[in-house]
């Protein structure tokens, strides 16, 4: 039932043979998750859950964190939202990346960010959930310096490495604060202790749960860790697809969602995971509006969707939050494979400004990513996915206490995620042509496109017709039927839901009225100062570089030959003086070897006569 | 029989190890070396058999033939050597061999 990890480590060989071996075992353990699901649902586990340990991974005292796997309701959604649109993302890269150099290293990092993101998402204790969090963040780094001639993209690398790993190591300090207080870092046998051990708001658990929440906070792009996304998206258009929309910045919503248990007994982090959902959420939108480059676009638009998934998680509602992760997953996909062909048929033009009328001309991208916009925006009542996941969570927003000021600011974001989602799609599409787009027509590129444009599209409307087995059964399928999750099959079509609707027409209308007939000169000089702190995504960029790097540097100037290296340096001074001079002796003369032999000799004689006379 | 005072035979013998030692750091052909070497360890020698003499006992003298053994052994060795770097350098002159200067 688990062997499907193993399957992805396919190293390179010929161009075509590289292709097969990359998209067949994707696809391989894509079939064998749906046969997993197929065989959950068909025999339901008495408590929910598969469990499998496989093997014992090191034993010091009584630490043994065994390689095990852990299957129930979250997993398996996410599993199969994982491998699917991981599948559907290698299919459109066997074509799209064909003329790529190292087309063998990119499909081999992409299987083995694959299998670490499954190992993540199965893992059944959180040290191996940690491997799985590492490796995907290796794939990060390793894929977003994908084209590492240009130096750029190996600082944006980087900088996506080193920004993440300040929430990896707040998560491993969190790691080491569980283990050390309960015993273990098995989640179910956390979920179990942790309520039995610290009472609701101790100071232990919610400083567990703050760092925890810090290592989601790194991974998710979120405030205050989120400036390496958009920088990520040096990668190629199918990594952003993959990594830094569908799956790995949801890692640390999944965290979140994995360890709910400890999470409710620190409300006060709770609070702070709905703030920084919201301010992250409407921070990136607006910075959305500012940006030149399509991807930037997306890359904000995905910080400020998995701000939406924050704020659902901060009020305990972890299903809507991985509904909302799933429904992104598939219409981000789309977005990100969509821009990508358009901006490959443009000969690598990133600028929007200089896009247009490319409807006519790209006719397939455009439907498809007008439907993955109108999911983004969730313009359409009820019939686009996120559309129908991001009012669930507005609708529980509302339905908590105090949550009227965090549905405001959902509201406002609607707005402006529909604004800056259709200043996309006009400046993009509409328009005047301003560039010749290459036609061709790929099927492994297409296909992709179709299928997830479906998704994105109707997900909402098979909700809708079997609301009682499907979305609205997800939530309460991975939630388990717990306390904050309302009949969301009214709640769907509540005024919340209206309110919502409004705001995004609402968005649309002025994005049109802004952008649709009048365009603005691409990149002026004219822009307004408002304009340029949002393009650099609140000037947060800079505020690091004062904070963090420039003293850092200073320091590293000042100290530039080491204090602590001095001493051994010294060290090896003396050495060297010594040998010069015990080597100075070698004179490789006999006679006067010989010389000293005899001084020697008679020094030691005269020193022991003298000591006689000395003792007597 | 007179017998000679122990004292004359230890004058005897250093002067002869200060004439051997004399001669290995003055003199800089190999064959004089050895023979300074050989005059330095007859020094020794006579040294030990005058004390076995004065205290009338057998050891000093088994310790000379052991030392006339090693002197055998040490000019068979030592003349093998002198032939090699006769053979590599074309010299006898001692300080001719100073190619292990550090």
């Amino acid at each position: 039932m688990a062997g499907f990890v193993a399957l992805v480590a396919g190293r390179a060989l010929s161009k075509r043979l590289v292709a097969w071996i990359g998209v067949g075992s994707v696809a391989a353990s894509m079939v064998v998750t749906l046969l997993v699901a197929a065989g959950y649902f068909a025999h339901r586990p008495p408590n929910g859950v598969y469990s499998q340990t496989l093997w014992t991974w090191i034993r010091i005292g009584d630490f043994a964190p065994v390689i095990g796997l852990h299957l129930d309701a979250l997993s398996l959604v996410m599993i199969v939202v994982v491998t699917v649109v991981a599948f559907l993302i290698h299919l459109f890269s066997s074509t799209h990346m064909e003329n790529e150099e190292g087309y063998g290293r990119f499909f081999a990092y992409m299987n083995l960010f694959v299998s670490s993101m499954l190992i993540l998402v199965l893992a059944d204790n959180l040290l191996l959930l940690y491997l799985g969090w590492e490796g995907v963040g290796l794939c990060s780094y390793l894929l977003i310096g994908f084209w590492y001639r240009i130096p750029a993209n190996g600082h944006a690398a980087m900088k996506a490495f080193i920004i993440t790993r300040v929430g990896d190591a707040a998560m491993a300090v969190g790691l080491f604060l569980i283990f050390w207080s309960l015993g273990t870092l098995d989640i179910s046998q956390i979920s179990q202790r942790a309520p039995q051990q610290w009472p609701a708001g101790c100071g232990l658990a919610v400083a567990a749960a703050a760092l925890l929440l810090g290592g989601a906070v790194g991974k998710s792009a979120q405030l205050p860790l989120q400036t390496w996304l958009p920088d990520a998206m040096a990668g190629p258009s199918p990594v952003s697809a993959l990594i830094h929309a569908a799956t790995m910045v949801t890692a640390g919503v999944y965290l979140i969602a994995r360890m709910n248990a400890l999470f409710a007994l620190a409300p006060v982090v709770q609070g702070v995971i709905v703030v920084i959902g919201a301010a992250t959420m409407l921070l990136a939108a607006f910075s959305a509006l500012a940006q030149h480059d399509i991807k930037r676009v997306l890359a904000y638009s995905t910080i400020s969707q998995i701000g939406y998934m924050f704020m659902a998680l901060g009020i305990g509602a972890w299903g809507a939050a991985i509904l909302h992760f799933a429904s992104h997953a598939f219409f981000k996909a789309l977005l990100f494979l969509a821009a990508g062909v358009v901006i490959q048929r443009l000969g690598d033009e990133h600028d929007m400004f200089r896009m247009g009328g490319l409807r006519k001309q790209l006719p397939l991208v455009f439907w498809t990513f007008l439907a993955g916009a109108l999911s983004l925006s969730a313009a359409l009542p009820i019939l686009t996915a996120g559309s129908y996941s991001k009012d669930t969570i507005l609708t529980l927003l509302h339905a908590v206490p105090g949550g009227k000021t965090a549905l405001a600011a959902g509201l406002l974001g609607v707005i402006v995620t529909s604004i800056y989602t259709f200043r996309m799609v006009f400046l993009t599409f509409f328009g005047p042509a301003k560039m010749q787009a290459e036609r061709t027509n790929r099927l492994p590129e297409s296909i992709p496109l179709v299928l997830l444009a479906l998704v994105a599209a109707f997900g909402g409307v098979a909700g809708l017709a079997g609301q009682n087995a499907n979305w609205p059964g997800l939530v309460q399928f991975v939630q388990g039927g717990s306390s904050v999750a309302p009949a969301a099959g009214e709640a769907a079509i509540s005024h919340v839901a209206l309110g919502a609707i409004a705001a995004s027409w609402l968005g649309l209308a002025i994005a049109a009225a802004l952008y649709l007939r009048r365009r603005p000169a691409p990149a002026g000089e004219t822009e307004s100062a408002l304009h340029r702190l949002l393009a650099a995504g609140w000037g947060f960029d800079a505020l690091y570089d004062r904070l963090f790097v420039r003293p850092w540097l200073w320091i590293a100037r000042v100290n530039r030959s080491d204090i602590v290296d001095s001493f051994y340096e010294a060290i090896g001074q003396a050495t060297v003086a010594l040998h010069g001079m015990m080597s100075g002796s070698q004179t490789g003369r006999t006679r006067q070897y010989a010389t000293g032999v005899a001084l020697g000799t008679i020094l030691f004689i005269a020193l022991m006569v003298l000591l006689r006379f000395w003792h007597s | 029989m007179t017998t000679v005072p122990m004292m004359h035979a230890m004058i005897v013998a250093a002067i002869l190890l200060g004439l051997g030692l004399t001669g290995l750091l003055v003199r800089r052909n190999i064959m004089f070396t050895l023979l300074s070497i050989e005059i330095m360890l007859n020094g020794a020698g006579l040294a030990f058999i005058a004390a076995a003499a004065h205290w009338k006992q057998a050891d000093g003298q088994v310790m000379y033939l052991f030392i006339i053994t090693m002197a055998a052994v040490e000019v068979a060795v030592g003349l093998a050597l002198v032939l090699q770097m006769y053979h590599h350098l074309r010299t006898l002159d001692l300080d001719a061999a100073s190619s292990m200067k550090g």
